[in-house]
C-alpha cells in the first residue's frame, strides 16, 4: 500500500506546486530507480487500474516512458494515439473527455500541441491527469526527472547555477524547469539568441543571456534545448552554421561552466545544431542517458501518487 | 599624387577643427606614422619631423560617409572601388560605408572579406560594408548577422529596399540586438511607394508623374518606432527626408529609444522644383520633397534630430539616366560635393563650422561605433586639409567617379580640399 504525500488530484504544471510536493515525488522515484535496476521490476500497486497515454502529438520517447512506468506497476496501459483516434473525425476535446469518462479508466496522461488543453481534458474527465506536454506551456515530469538527475549527481539542487540554453521560446520543458528550479532554490539562467526568448520572460525569475560564453560562465548544470528545423531557416535564426557558432554547446564555450559541470538535454538532440557530439558523448559530463532512465522512475512515482488519492472505485458515467 | 611617409609630419599653421571635442583653435598637429601624435596650439615638433605649412587653413578630421554604393562587384561600368575611392580622397572622405545592393549581394562573409581586402589593397578611403539584412535583399529569411558581424560588417539594411514585413523587421531587429548590431532602414513604406517617381503634390500633377507621398516615409518610420521599442533593438533611418518623418525620430529620441538618423545634401539642398522639365539626374529615392519640408530637414539638422549627413553615393551611368524620367534609375553621386554641400549649412547661417563637420565626421562615426572621425591622440590619422571659403562651381565632367549624375551641376559651392590623409600618408593632394 502506497502513502499518499502528494496533495493534488492532478499532475497539470510545476507551477503551483511546493518545494515539498517536488521533493516528495523525488524521493518516492528514488526508490523506483532502485527497483527498475533489480531483476524484478514489476510491482502490483497498480492492478487492477487502468492508464490512457493520449497523445495529439507524436512522441515516441515520452510515451514509452509511461508506458514503461504504468506497465511496471501493474497498471493496464492503453496507448492512444490521437492521429488514429476520433479526433480526426471532428470530435472535440471535450467530446473525448466524455467518451474516457465511459470506459472508467484511472489516470490520463495527455500530450497536446496547445497550451491549457490539459487543463480543460482535466476539468470534463473524472479521472487523474498528468500533463505529458502542452503547447509551449509546461511539462512538467520532465523537468522533475531533470531535478532528480541532477540531485543524485549533486547532492542538491538548491544555490546551483543552472543555464537553460537555445529556443525557450517554444520550450514547455523550460518553463517548467525554470518553476521547479526556482522553488527549489536553484539559480536559473536562460542564453539564447532575442528571437528565441519569450517577451518579459526575466520575470519568471530568471537571468537573461544573449552572449553564451558569458551565460555559462561558473555555471554548475548546462541544460541545452532542442531546437525544431522549421525554426532555422531565417525565420528565428539565419542559419543552423549561425546557430551553432553562437548557442551551439561545444568543448570551447562548456569550458566557461564549473570544472565539474555536467550537461543534460530533453532529446532528442540535434547533434551539430544545438549540441556537438564530442559533449554530448562525453561520459563523464552528460547526464543525457540517465535523464531517459529517471524519466522512467519519476513517472513512476508520479502514478503512485496520483493513484493513491483515487477512491477504491474508479469514476463513474 | 599619393606619397608613402613613414615617419613623422607635422601640419602648422592651421585652424584646428575636433567636432568630437569640440576644439577649434590655430595651432598644428604631429601624425607619426598611422596615428596622431600631438595637436594643439604649439605642440612639440621633434627634429627630422616633415614639416606642412596648412597656411591657415583647417585641419578635420577626414570625412566618415555612411551611405554610398560603389557598384563594385557587379556594376563596374557605373563605379568601382578604385574610381569611387578616388572620387572619395577627392572630396576629403577618408572613411566610406557601402551598401550590400553589389551583385552578388553582400550577404555571405566571403564578399564582405572581398570588398575589405579589394578597399585595402587600392589604398584610397577606407571601406566599411554594410551586409544584407535579409538573404538576397530579399525581405523574407534573415542573414548570417553574427557571422557577418565577425567578418567585419558595420551594420545590416537591405540597401535601397525597405525591411517591408512587420514580422521580419521585428526578428531583425531583434536578432541583431541579440549581437548588439546596427538596423538600417530605408523608411519608405513599398506600397505607397511604388510606382511613383517623384514627391506627390502639385508638381507631380501637373507633370503627370506618378507620386510618392510624404506619408510613406511617416508611416514606415512610425511602425518601426513601436518594433524598436517591442525589440529593444538598434535602429538608424537613412535619408529622412520629410517633416513628418523627423518628427516621428524626434518623438522617438524623447522617449528614449535608440534610434538615429542622417539625411543627404539633396534634402537639405533642393525641392521637388528642381526636377524641373524632367529632370532624371533629379530623380531621387526619396524623391526630392516640398520646400516645407525642406525646411523641416533644416531644422531637424539645426536642432540635432539628424545625428549625420551621407552622401548617398548612387552612381548611374548614361543609359541609366538619359530616359524618359519613369524609366530612369534613381540616385545621384555625391562624394566629391559632400563636404562643399555641407558647409552650406555654415555659410547659411544654420550651424557653426564644428557642428556641420560633425555630421560628416563624428556623427557617423558614434552611430557605427568607429575610430574614426577625432581629432585625439592616439586616433587614426585621417584627415582632411580644407579652405572653407574658397568657391568653386561643380562641373560633372571634372568628377573623378565614373558617373556623372549630379543633380548639383553648374552650382557654385563654397569649401574646397586641399588635401587628404588617411593613416598618416597623404592620398590627395590639390594641384
Amino acid at each position: 500500500m502506497n502513502t499518499r504525500s502528494f496533495p493534488h488530484r492532478h499532475l497539470l504544471g510545476i507551477q503551483g506546486l511546493t518545494a515539498p510536493d517536488i521533493l516528495s515525488l523525488l524521493d518516492l522515484a528514488d526508490g523506483y530507480v532502485e527497483q527498475n535496476r533489480s531483476v524484478d521490476k514489476r510491482k502490483n500497486l497498480l492492478r487492477g487500474r487502468t492508464v490512457i497515454n493520449l497523445f495529439f502529438e507524436n512522441s515516441t520517447r515520452t510515451r514509452t516512458s509511461f508506458e514503461l512506468a504504468g506497465k511496471r506497476l501493474g497498471a493496464d496501459v492503453i496507448n492512444m494515439q490521437a492521429s488514429a483516434s476520433s479526433v480526426q473525425k471532428g470530435e472535440t476535446l471535450i467530446d473525448t473527455a466524455m467518451t474516457l469518462n465511459a470506459m472508467h479508466l484511472d489516470v490520463l496522461t495527455v500530450r497536446h500541441p496547445d497550451s491549457g488543453a490539459v487543463k480543460l481534458l482535466s476539468e470534463k474527465v473524472n479521472c487523474a491527469v498528468i500533463n505529458a506536454g502542452d503547447g509551449a506551456h509546461e511539462h512538467p515530469t520532465q523537468a522533475l526527472l531533470d531535478a532528480l538527475t541532477i540531485r543524485r549527481r549533486k547532492g542538491r539542487l538548491s544555490g546551483l547555477c543552472v543555464a537553460i540554453c537555445g529556443d525557450v521560446l517554444h520550450s514547455r520543458v523550460a518553463r517548467s524547469n525554470i518553476h521547479l528550479l526556482n522553488t527549489l532554490g536553484a539559480h536559473v539562467r536562460l542564453v539564447g539568441p532575442r528571437t528565441l526568448l519569450p517577451s518579459k520572460i526575466a520575470a519568471l525569475g530568471v537571468e537573461v543571456f544573449h552572449d553564451m560564453r558569458a551565460g555559462l560562465k561558473d555555471v554548475d548544470v548546462v541544460m541545452m534545448l532542442r531546437i525544431q528545423n522549421e525554426r532555422m531557416r531565417g525565420n528565428f535564426i539565419p542559419s543552423v552554421r549561425e546557430y551553432f557558432h553562437f548557442f551551439g554547446l561545444d568543448a570551447e564555450k562548456l569550458a566557461l561552466a564549473k570544472p565539474d559541470a555536467v550537461i543534460m538535454h530533453p532529446g532528442p538532440m540535434n547533434r551539430g545544431v544545438e549540441i556537438d557530439s564530442d559533449v554530448a558523448d562525453d561520459v563523464e559530463r552528460s547526464l543525457i542517458r540517465e535523464q531517459v532512465e529517471m524519466g522512467v522512475a519519476v513517472r513512476m512515482a508520479c502514478l503512485d501518487q496520483l493513484t493513491c488519492g483515487l477512491p477504491e472505485t474508479a469514476g463513474g458515467v | 599624387m599619393s606619397k608613402i611617409t613613414t615617419g613623422r609630419v607635422a601640419y602648422t599653421n592651421v585652424r584646428l577643427l575636433d567636432p568630437a571635442s569640440g576644439l577649434d583653435c590655430t595651432g598644428a598637429l604631429l601624425t607619426d606614422g598611422e596615428v596622431i601624435a600631438a595637436l594643439g596650439p604649439d605642440p612639440a615638433i621633434p627634429p627630422g619631423t616633415e614639416v606642412i605649412d596648412g597656411q591657415g587653413l583647417c585641419l578635420a578630421p577626414g570625412l566618415v560617409d555612411m551611405r554610398v554604393q560603389l557598384r563594385e562587384p557587379g556594376e563596374e561600368h557605373k563605379e568601382t572601388l578604385k574610381s569611387a575611392g578616388e572620387a572619395a580622397v577627392a572630396g576629403g572622405i577618408t572613411t566610406m560605408i557601402c551598401l550590400p545592393d553589389t551583385d552578388p549581394v553582400i550577404d555571405e562573409e566571403a564578399i564582405v572579406e572581398f570588398v575589405a581586402r579589394r578597399a585595402r589593397k587600392i589604398g584610397l578611403a577606407k571601406v566599411y560594408p554594410y551586409a544584407a539584412a535579409t538573404r538576397d535583399l530579399a525581405g523574407r529569411e534573415l542573414s548570417e548577422m553574427g557571422m557577418l558581424a565577425e567578418a567585419g560588417a558595420l551594420a545590416f539594411t537591405d540597401g535601397t529596399h525597405a525591411i517591408r514585413d512587420a514580422l521580419v523587421m521585428r526578428r531583425a531587429l531583434g536578432y541583431a540586438a541579440t549581437f548588439d548590431l546596427l538596423i538600417v532602414q530605408h523608411p519608405e513604406e513599398p506600397s505607397l511607394a511604388e510606382g511613383g517617381m517623384m514627391n506627390e503634390g502639385e508638381i507631380a500633377s501637373r507633370m503627370g508623374l506618378a507620386g510618392i507621398p510624404a506619408a510613406a516615409e511617416a508611416i514606415l518610420l512610425d511602425r518601426d518606432m513601436r518594433l524598436v521599442e517591442l525589440t529593444g533593438g538598434r535602429y538608424h533611418a537613412a535619408h529622412v527626408s520629410t517633416a513628418d518623418g523627423l518628427d516621428v525620430i524626434r518623438r522617438a529620441k524623447a522617449r528614449g529609444l535608440a534610434v538615429t538618423c542622417d539625411t543627404a545634401p539633396p534634402y537639405f539642398m533642393l525641392n521637388e522644383t528642381a526636377v524641373g522639365d524632367y529632370r532624371s539626374f533629379a530623380k531621387l529615392s526619396p524623391p526630392l520633397r516640398s520646400e516645407s519640408d525642406r525646411l523641416a530637414v533644416v531644422a531637424a539638422l539645426a536642432d540635432g534630430t539628424i545625428d549625420a549627413v551621407a552622401s548617398d553615393h548612387a552612381p548611374q551611368d548614361q543609359d541609366s539616366k538619359r530616359q524618359p524620367f519613369a524609366q530612369a534609375a534613381f540616385g545621384a553621386v555625391g562624394l566629391e560635393t559632400l563636404l562643399a554641400l555641407t558647409l552650406d549649412l555654415v555659410h547659411g547661417g544654420v550651424l557653426d563650422l564644428n557642428r556641420a563637420l560633425a555630421l560628416v565626421t563624428a556623427g557617423p562615426a558614434r552611430i557605427l561605433r568607429l575610430d574614426a572621425g577625432r581629432l585625439a591622440p592616439g586616433a587614426p590619422a585621417d584627415l582632411v586639409l580644407f579652405d572653407p571659403d574658397h568657391a568653386w562651381t561643380v562641373d560633372r565632367d571634372r568628377f573623378r567617379s565614373k558617373s556623372k549624375n549630379t543633380p548639383f551641376d553648374g552650382h557654385t559651392v563654397k569649401g574646397a580640399v586641399r588635401r587628404t590623409v588617411i593613416d598618416g600618408r597623404t592620398v590627395f593632394q590639390d594641384a
